[in-house]
């Protein structure tokens, strides 16, 4: 996968929960009828938002549920990744599942505005802001994690251990 | 170097000898549940080929979020859900039992020390015999169903130690509530929970669930009690296996140990639109309350029946407020019946539904309509959660619910309180 991620900053703030993401009503429709539910609360943010856009956010992101349609929605809008001051951390996990990025970095929501040119390194969780020239340190994966995310998911994981006990 | 329930637990399930926190591990889990999100791991499953389980013996289906069905398209995901569980020899379907949490404890499925996942974030709420509940997604559920194990960083635990006595009118729900707005919905972000000190040892497990249940709107992996005699007198009757204590070592090392007296507490709800929002019941003011919901894996067991029952006894639910319940399984449904407390609810003009998830994630039997109030005793009150975006929820304790279906708007439950259930 390609390790470092530069996109457009979209900016939200504290205890965006995982109903916002992907409201109840939506959980069994189709990915065109439910696209324009994700995040309502920011009216422009579905319509919006382009391949590789990034997402800067404050505590505890996608708190509440267990819902993977939360991390699958945003996957599924083609973000880049999701930087944010701490997370949910069901959310969290089913990101690594599903091999959708998301950092932990502390002190990323008072260095970013709207529309600045952010670049992560999933490697090495540096954060770099282009527009403003700062750099930060998120929180890197550890090795598991990581590889989970590099074999493109836990179902990935799962059909390479199958394979190997089929040989 | 002692250990907390959750290293203990995690270092039994991985076969380590000792674990502590920030560890990785691959750990074998000892319960597997899954709602109707089965439909979706059972259908990914089949996509890899996987034709068995790891133990279906171990795997556990209830479904409760769409019970009973509320469209055709629910009524096929549940036919489907029945196949697949047939197809993967899961003898543990349970298509109309109740909510899962409540379900899962009642029937003796959940042991003092277990590793138990579920399809559903409230899965904490076994932490309530000394279990390490935790919620988790799709994926990794399809991962676990097909292996039986998955990868944990041990967490550091957080303990909280309440003294002091509860006074009348005050709930275990009233503690959690008062947990998140005094200590914020993070303070167990990445963390496990213990709960102890003499207020939680004399707690019934039906109110320890609702603070283990409560414990992921603190941000918990897992909230636990340690398993003690009140522990065993609950599971005695629905296990033959050998009831030990289970408990964290007296040297255990902890993140954080907050000691609280909960004695002057008062009735505790969350405002809108953050479980984390909490203010005394008696400092709201005037709010009007359109729907009153006792219901959810939070609430709405048989001991929140009789706080119900006597507050509503002798008197009606307000002409502007409608008060639904939705017991947390249809065993509490049949106790609550034989002990007369549903007879009283709907003397009192409550409506009652069968066991259900319904109104509490806003799915059915109870959305909320634009610009209406909903006082509810379930878990989260997010925007939109139980219906409308445009509507409000907030949270309360089943006495502080249904107070405010006889006032008609959010009051103090002590002024209804007549003495002890």
């Amino acid at each position: 996968m390609n390790t470092v991620i530069r996109g457009r900053v979209w900016k939200f703030g504290d205890n965006i929960d995982t109903d916002v993401m992907a409201p109840w009503n939506t959980l069994s429709q189709t990915w065109e009828e439910r696209r324009s539910t994700v995040l309502a609360t920011r009216p422009d943010f579905a319509a919006g938002a382009q391949p590789g856009d990034i997402v800067v956010a404050g505590r505890n992101w996608g708190c509440g549920s267990s819902r993977e349609h939360a991390a699958e929605n945003l996957k599924l809008l083609g973000l880049g990744a999701v930087v944010a001051e701490s997370f949910g951390r069901i959310y969290f996990r089913n990101c690594i599942a599903i091999a959708f990025p998301n950092m932990v970095c502390p002190g990323i929501q008072a260095a970013c505005e709207d529309g600045d040119q952010v670049e992560v390194d999933i490697d090495s969780g540096v954060v770099r802001n282009l527009t403003r020239g700062s750099q930060l340190q998120a929180t890197p994966y550890t090795a598991d994690m990581l590889a989970i995310v590099a074999a493109g998911g836990l179902l990935e994981v799962l059909k390479k251990r199958l394979a190997e006990a089929r040989a | 170097m002692g250990m907390t329930m959750a290293e203990k637990v995690l270092a039994r399930t991985s076969a380590s000898a000792a674990v502590a926190a920030g560890d990785f591990v691959t750990a074998k889990v000892d319960r597997v549940m899954c709602h109707e999100a089965f439909v979706l791991c059972a259908m990914k499953l089949m996509g890899l080929g996987v034709d068995r389980l790891f133990d279906s013996e171990r795997v556990i289906v209830i479904l409760d979020h769409y019970f009973p069905a509320p469209t055709e398209q629910m009524a096929r995901a549940h036919s489907l859900a029945r196949d697949f569980a047939e197809r993967f020899g899961i003898r543990h379907f349970l298509g109309h039992a109740g909510i899962c949490h409540q379900v899962l404890t009642e029937r003796g499925h959940i042991l003092p020390g277990q590793l138990v996942l579920g399809t559903d974030s409230h899965s904490t709420t076994s932490g309530a015999l000394g279990a390490a509940g935790a919620g988790i997604g799709i994926t990794e559920m399809a991962y676990v169903l097909a292996t039986g194990e998955l990868w944990f960083q041990v967490p550091p635990t957080i303990r909280f130690v309440l003294e002091g006595r509860l006074g009348p009118g005050l709930m275990s729900k009233d503690v959690a509530l008062m947990l998140a707005g005094t200590h914020g919905t993070e303070v167990a972000q990445y963390r496990s929970i213990e709960f102890a000190g003499g207020v939680a040892d004399h707690l019934s497990v039906a109110s320890r669930m609702t603070m283990a249940n409560m414990g992921i709107e603190l941000g918990a992996k897992f909230a636990m009690f340690a398993a003690d005699e009140v522990t065993r007198r609950y599971l005695s009757p629905l296990t033959d296996g050998d009831l030990e204590p289970f408990g964290p070592d007296a040297d255990a090392r902890y993140e954080a140990v907050h000691t609280l007296d909960v004695s002057a507490l008062e009735p505790q709800i969350a405002c809108p639109h953050n479980p984390g929002n909490v203010k005394p019941a008696s400092a709201l003011g005037d709010v009007r309350v359109q729907q009153a919901f006792l219901g959810s894996c939070t609430n709405a067991r048989l001991e929140d029946f009789a706080v119900a029952a006597q507050i509503l006894k002798g008197r009606s639910v307000h002409a502007g407020t409608r008060l639904l319940v939705t017991p947390a399984s249809q065993a509490v449904y049949l106790e609550a019946t034989k002990a007369g407390y549903t007879q009283t609810l709907l003397e009192a003009g409550a409506a009652i539904t069968a066991s259900g998830c319904g109104a509490c994630p806003g799915g059915h039997s109870g959305v909320v309509g634009p610009g209406e109030v909903c006082l509810s005793s379930t878990n989260r009150n997010f925007r939109g959660r139980m219906g409308s975006q445009d509507s409000e929820v907030y949270l309360g304790s089943p006495a502080s619910v249904v107070a405010a279906a006889v006032a008609g708007h959010i009051v103090d439950p002590r002024e209804f309180w007549t003495g002890n259930v």
